[in-house]
């Protein structure tokens, strides 16, 4: 309940060097080709170190993500990886180091909401969806647009976002469940809709935290073609623990394996596998 | 034509009770009371149209009640603060409007000649102008709740802990009105009131204006909270009480937010509280008594959270079996409350209207399923 009583929004914000958003602001649509991703690289962070009560969550860590990559994220718990995925989402603020987005959006200094318009999406570890709602509502409110009070209050649908929504169903296989509650969803069902919902905001970068945990292996399956054909379009970050998942979907990727908050090996899958290290605390022998 | 999202307002069959409700108020009411001669049995006396425009004012705070708490998921312990201040406000005017009616013959309100007053403080300026205490209604229970959400809603303070300082702030309000020195009349707060706008205020004619008042705005207060409930901001709510963190990671800052619907339910509070001081005639601190807001919340858990209208049932129902009760056995009725709020606690968690609706649900689904 601390962390919830924290105030973290009053921290200074600045959006992308521009505008200077008050506490209230962060309901605009930022456009996306702000975002310069000229050297080809989406995602950087460099020396970031988060710290809670005196323990290193994160520690010195270095990650360069490029446009268009799949990147896969693994590593033993309490590695950092999720603290990884707060620090980039705005949700942790990092003691020091340096977050960018592209070339000219510093994290650091952004809320989670000017985050999420800023062009990065994130799926939760455990599947959060709007439970009282039904799909189709979820994906509505998740939406691309402008998110701010008065436009929400007079907020009608056009055909083009119907269209837009209708799509996202499809892709993610819940036309038949559209207008039921997305608490009554089975589990993998959830962790689709939240996808679908991530697709809805047209991100940028995709943080998928666990995005296979307690599905079926048709489901994961399934999931992992789903990456598949959205890495390029978009650029996806998949932090797993199922190491047949991350084959189907690392191919001859980059793999990254993180350790007490710092990246211990990186490369592919078969290198990263066979690194003495990552096999000493991680894999197991 | 879209079936995808509730974009309208009200079905036919809501539309059809809205017009019953409006009809009942606004003509039958009037006719009974004022045009049926007193010894005929259909007459309706004064006592019973001041006792409905009274629980017709609970219930519009209910339904402001509903908003926040219902559909936005905040739990006020504090909103008879709003209330007890839009009845103040309207209170200044109707203690400037006595005029030298007073026991004292004096321009100032009888309350000041009696501490020695010499002259008005200047918050007390402009009252006697009834369009400024209009305003005043309005604007103070407005601005308070915009400042204090706003500090509230920045630093993320939400449940228990959200409760407990509305329940601070309303207690804290209230010691301050029980001092003489604050300027709004100590413990026995204004009553005495002789007329409004001109008006005698307890003739019938006044009286059922007032309570037609109260109706209409009833009606209106309804259709503006189904109007947001009913668009996107209202699905957002619903959003924001059921998972925060993925509607800021969905891009919605939560915070106007939840800061428009505080102050909107502030704002009918308070207009609630206006219409309810010149009906019952008196408005003093102990309306800001914490167990005055926690009644608040028990209407609406009762009627049933997040269905609008199941508050306004709630706050008829409570009150109309109050004011019988507080008569029949008055020392008993704070423990037939409780045992209320633990029996629907209990046994109806979604409130009266609320498990009305799951099971003609499910009466539905039978009839479909015997069909097929």
């Amino acid at each position: 309940m601390n962390a919830a009583m924290k105030d973290e929004s009053s921290a200074h914000i600045s959006a992308g060097g521009g505008a200077q958003p008050s506490a209230l602001g962060g309901g605009r649509p930022t456009d996306a080709s702000q975002l310069d991703t000229t050297h080809g690289v989406i995602l950087y962070l460099e020396g970031i170190n988060v710290s809670f009560d005196g323990f290193k969550a994160i520690n010195n860590l270095n990650l360069t993500i490029d446009r268009g990559e799949l990147r896969c994220v693994i590593g033993p718990n309490g590695a950092g990886k999720t603290t990884m995925m707060d620090v980039i989402t705005g949700k942790t603020r990092p003691d020091n180091g340096t977050a960018f987005f592209g070339q000219t959006i510093d994290l650091t200094k952004l809320s989670e909401p000017q985050i999420a318009h800023a062009g990065i999406g994130r799926k939760f570890q455990k599947p959060t969806v709007f439970e009282q709602l039904s799909v189709y509502e979820n994906l509505e409110l998740a939406m691309k647009t402008d998110k701010g009070v008065w436009a929400s209050l007079r907020a009608r649908l056009t055909g083009e976002q119907r269209d837009h929504i209708n799509e996202n169903l499809e892709l993610i296989q819940l036309q038949d469940q559209a207008h039921r509650p997305s608490g009554l969803l089975s589990h993998g069902q959830k962790q689709w809709l939240e996808i679908g919902m991530l697709l809805m905001q047209k991100p940028q970068l995709l943080l998928l935290d666990e995005p296979a945990a307690g599905m079926t292996d048709a489901e994961t399956e399934r999931s992992g073609e789903l990456f598949l054909s959205l890495a390029g379009q978009y650029t996806l970050v998949v932090v797993e623990h199922d190491m047949d998942f991350i084959k189907q979907i690392s191919e001859d990727r980059k793999v990254t394996c993180l350790h007490e908050g710092s990246v211990l090996s990186e490369g592919p899958l078969d290198q990263v596998q066979n690194d003495e290290r990552v096999i000493e605390v991680y894999l197991g022998r | 034509m879209n079936k995808t999202l509730t974009e309208r307002i009200f079905g036919p069959k809501a539309w059809m009770g809205l017009a019953i409700f409006a009809a009942i108020t606004l003509i039958l009411v009037p006719i009974l009371n004022l045009a049926v001669p007193e010894g005929s049995a259909l007459h309706l006396s004064t006592y019973w149209v001041t006792l409905i425009g009274k629980i017709m004012c609970y219930a519009i705070v209910a339904l402001a009640m509903d908003l926040v708490w219902g559909y936005t998921g905040i739990l006020s312990l504090g909103h008879g603060i709003f209330f007890a201040l839009g009845g103040y406000a309207m209170g200044m005017y109707l203690m400037r409007a006595i005029g030298r009616d007073g026991n004292y013959q004096s321009d100032l309100p009888d309350f000041m000649v009696f501490l020695n007053w010499k002259e008005l403080p200047w918050y007390w300026v402009g009252t006697e102008h009834f369009l400024w205490a209009m305003v005043l209604v309005v604007l103070v229970p407005g601005l308070l709740a915009l400042i204090f959400g706003f500090f509230a809603f920045r630093s993320r303070i939400k449940g228990v802990y959200f409760s407990i300082i509305t329940q601070a702030l309303t207690f804290a309000t209230m010691l301050l009105f029980f001092r003489n020195e604050t300027g709004f009349g100590g413990n026995n707060g204004f009553t005495d009131f002789k007329r409004i706008l001109g008006y005698h205020i307890a003739s019938p004619t006044t009286r059922i204006v007032l309570f037609g008042l109260t109706a209409a705005l009833l009606i209106g207060f309804l259709l503006l909270a189904r109007y947001i409930v009913t668009s996107k901001l209202g699905r957002v709510l619903a959003a924001i009480r059921d998972a925060e963190t993925r509607v800021m990671f969905s891009g919605y800052n939560p915070l106007p937010y939840k800061l428009f619907i505080w102050v909107v339910s502030a704002v009918i509070c308070a207009i609630a509280g206006a219409l309810f001081v010149p009906q019952v005639g008196i408005i003093n601190p102990s309306e800001m008594s914490p167990a005055n807001s926690i009644e608040i919340a028990i209407w609406v858990a009762v009627g049933g959270r997040g269905t609008l209208i199941g508050p306004l049932i709630g706050a008829g129902l409570i009150n109309g079996v109050k004011s019988w009760f507080t008569v029949a056995f008055p020392e008993y009725w704070l423990y037939f409350l409780g045992l209320i709020f633990i029996l629907v606690t209990l046994y109806l968690p979604r409130g009266v209207l609320g498990e009305l609706q799951s099971l003609m649900r499910r009466g539905l689904l039978q009839k479909r399923g015997e069909r097929a």
